[in-house]
């Protein structure tokens, strides 16, 4: 009976197994496997070179350049992003008119193909025809150039991603603070604690593990960030990414314009790296906690 | 005088909240309106808002321009395949690592978990050099096979199945004379019906969005997906920004409408790949 049972099992496993090992798993372990490799797409000779391209990377002024850049990125995306969707969250999770209304408003930017949505940001960054400068321009600010100015294009890009996760991370938090049991604001509320001091006090601690959680896939997704870049960082003859160097470009243009795969797949390994520990962290934290 | 003082408040939120959303929704606004404008209008200085003369000039130049019809017929494809791959292999594996022990259940659903985290980024580059091996690069098939199977979309399914079926009524079955295949196939699947639908949403979406796999993998047009088709038209085009609009608001469409038919799907589905933490 169990026999025929694990038979089943297999059976209906092995070709979900095969193929997951196939594409994910293989790759994965192969991008470790050909960082130790001077692995060329156009050359059949592949050396094993060791942690050649490991020492490469750290004197390569383009790599460090984009892991600057991605850092920054991702940081100040979070920075913006996790406190303001937790804030939104608070004030729409209590039943109000319009509240649907707004919510869907927020949310729709999350799921919305990121090219289509760059390409409408990239208009309204225009330096010369673009919304942004006219609106500034009533504040009295001097018309910039958002796209042209690699500091502002960096702005720019955290703009775009900031206002296109917000919605993505209020959804958590909304079911966050849905899941705090009513009685606790009731309570506070019968002491005298105003909206803000309820926030503060309960709803804030009571969502640290959340937070923590929207935190860390926020910074993950934020150092994988490409899309958004090649779309709207383009230099003045169009090259895509060309402004605002980020990790995921970099491994890009190595491994599929000088064809250097092995040592973009060092570069992937140090991405890995970044991820797994920013994982660990948010796991060691928890656990810190919750003992 | 504390009661209107409270109302005054909760009048005063909805400031800031419609401010926001105003934030929120201009750049798909300005997107329409750039897109129903004649050349003159698209440039002019200031700003028009809503267009004079609302026009059809760069939905018809934009299918001339670049075969668009064929990007969405691609994404259209490349979605649907990846939804029905992602739903098959979810919920086959989920089933199997939930209900039925087996000598190595637990090793391989801690190594499904874990390349959950992994990014794609990460596992590109080798993934690229296998397609290469097959001889998918610039194909479909090649496009489309890393896309059948999601690791959270297993877990997803696998914790839906711990969570509503009780063993009893597997049991029962067993009991009554029916195969595996058919317990599973007449009993366990149209129970999943709400998770299903669920994670098709985010199969569907996901694959819709997909970009830096397609920009590595088509070569040329005939393959092009929407969002690679829009990325290299809008850089060829940058001066003519009627046209790019025009681009965007058909690849935004489906999506937007698939959000007004299924929004509480789409929230709640999305809701629960939160519970995860």
């Amino acid at each position: 009976m169990t026999r025929s049972r694990w038979w089943f099992a297999y059976l209906m496993l092995g070709p979900v197994v095969g193929l997951f090992f196939y594409l994910r798993g293989l790759p994965i372990l192969k991008t470790f496997w050909m960082s130790f490799f001077n692995w060329s797409m156009v050359n059949q000779n592949q050396p094993f070179v060791g942690l050649t391209n490991f020492l490469t990377m750290f004197k390569d002024i383009q790599f460090q350049l984009a892991l600057k850049n991605t850092t920054i990125f991702a940081f100040v995306t979070v920075l913006i992003s996790v406190p303001l969707s937790l804030v939104l969250a608070a004030v729409l999770a209590k039943p109000r008119r319009f509240s649907a209304f707004y919510e869907a408003i927020y949310f729709i930017p999350s799921i919305t193909p990121m090219v289509a949505v760059a390409v409408a940001w990239k208009w309204i960054l225009d330096a010369k025809f673009g919304l942004l400068n006219y609106v500034l321009g009533f504040l009295g600010v001097e018309p910039k150039a958002w796209l042209i100015d690699p500091r502002l294009a960096m702005v720019s890009v955290i703009l775009l991603s900031a206002w296109k996760i917000l919605g993505h991370n209020m959804i958590i938090f909304l079911v966050g603070i849905r899941n705090i049991p009513g009685s606790y604001f009731e309570a506070a509320s019968i002491d005298g604690a105003s909206p803000l001091q309820r926030f503060w006090h309960i709803t804030v601690p009571l969502l640290t593990p959340i937070t923590l959680f929207v935190a860390v896939m926020t910074t993950i997704n934020s150092y994988n960030v490409f899309t958004q870049v090649y779309v709207l960082a383009s230099d003045v003859q169009g090259s895509p990414g060309f402004l605002v160097r980020v990790l995921a470009y970099d491994i890009v243009e190595n491994a599929f314009s000088f064809f250097k795969m092995g040592y973009a797949s060092s570069e992937a390994v140090v991405l890995c790296l970044i991820v797994l520990a920013l994982t660990f962290i948010q796991f060691r934290w928890l656990k810190d906690r919750t003992v | 005088m504390q009661r209107t003082l409270r109302k005054v408040a909760d009048a005063a939120v909805h400031i800031p909240l419609t401010l926001g959303a105003m934030i929120m929704a201009i750049p798909f606004l300005w997107l329409i309106s750039t897109a129903f404008k004649v050349e003159k209008e698209v440039v002019a200085w200031p700003p028009l808002l809503i267009p004079r003369e609302w026009t059809l000039v760069n939905f018809v130049g934009v299918f001339k321009a670049a075969p668009f019809q064929t990007y969405f017929l691609n994404s259209l494809l490349f979605a649907l395949a990846s939804t029905a791959g992602i739903l098959v292999t979810s919920t086959v594996a989920g089933y199997v690592l939930a209900k039925i022990k087996f000598p190595g259940r637990g090793a391989l659903f801690v190594s499904v978990l874990a390349t959950a985290i992994v990014p794609f980024e990460i596992y590109m580059i080798p993934l690229y050099v296998t397609m290469k091996d097959l001889g998918l690069i610039n194909s479909f098939t090649g496009i489309a096979m890393p896309y059948l199977v999601m690791s959270f979309g297993i877990f997803f399914m696998r914790q839906n199945i711990l969570a509503s079926i009780p063993d009893e009524l597997l049991e029962a079955a067993r009991i009554d004379g029916a195969s595996e295949l058919r317990t599973f196939l007449q009993i366990v699947v149209p129970l999943l019906k709400g998770a299903m639908s669920a994670l098709a949403i985010f199969a569907f979406i996901q694959g819709w969005n997909a970009f830096i796999w397609p920009l590595l993998m088509a070569t040329d047009q005939t393959n092009y997906t929407m969002e690679l088709g829009l990325a290299k038209f809008q850089s060829a085009f940058t001066i003519n920004f009627g046209l790019s609009s025009a681009g965007s608001v058909i690849s935004i469409a489906p999506i937007i409408i698939m959000f007004l038919l299924l929004r509480r799907h789409i929230v709640d589905g999305l809701a629960l790949t939160g519970l995860k933490s």
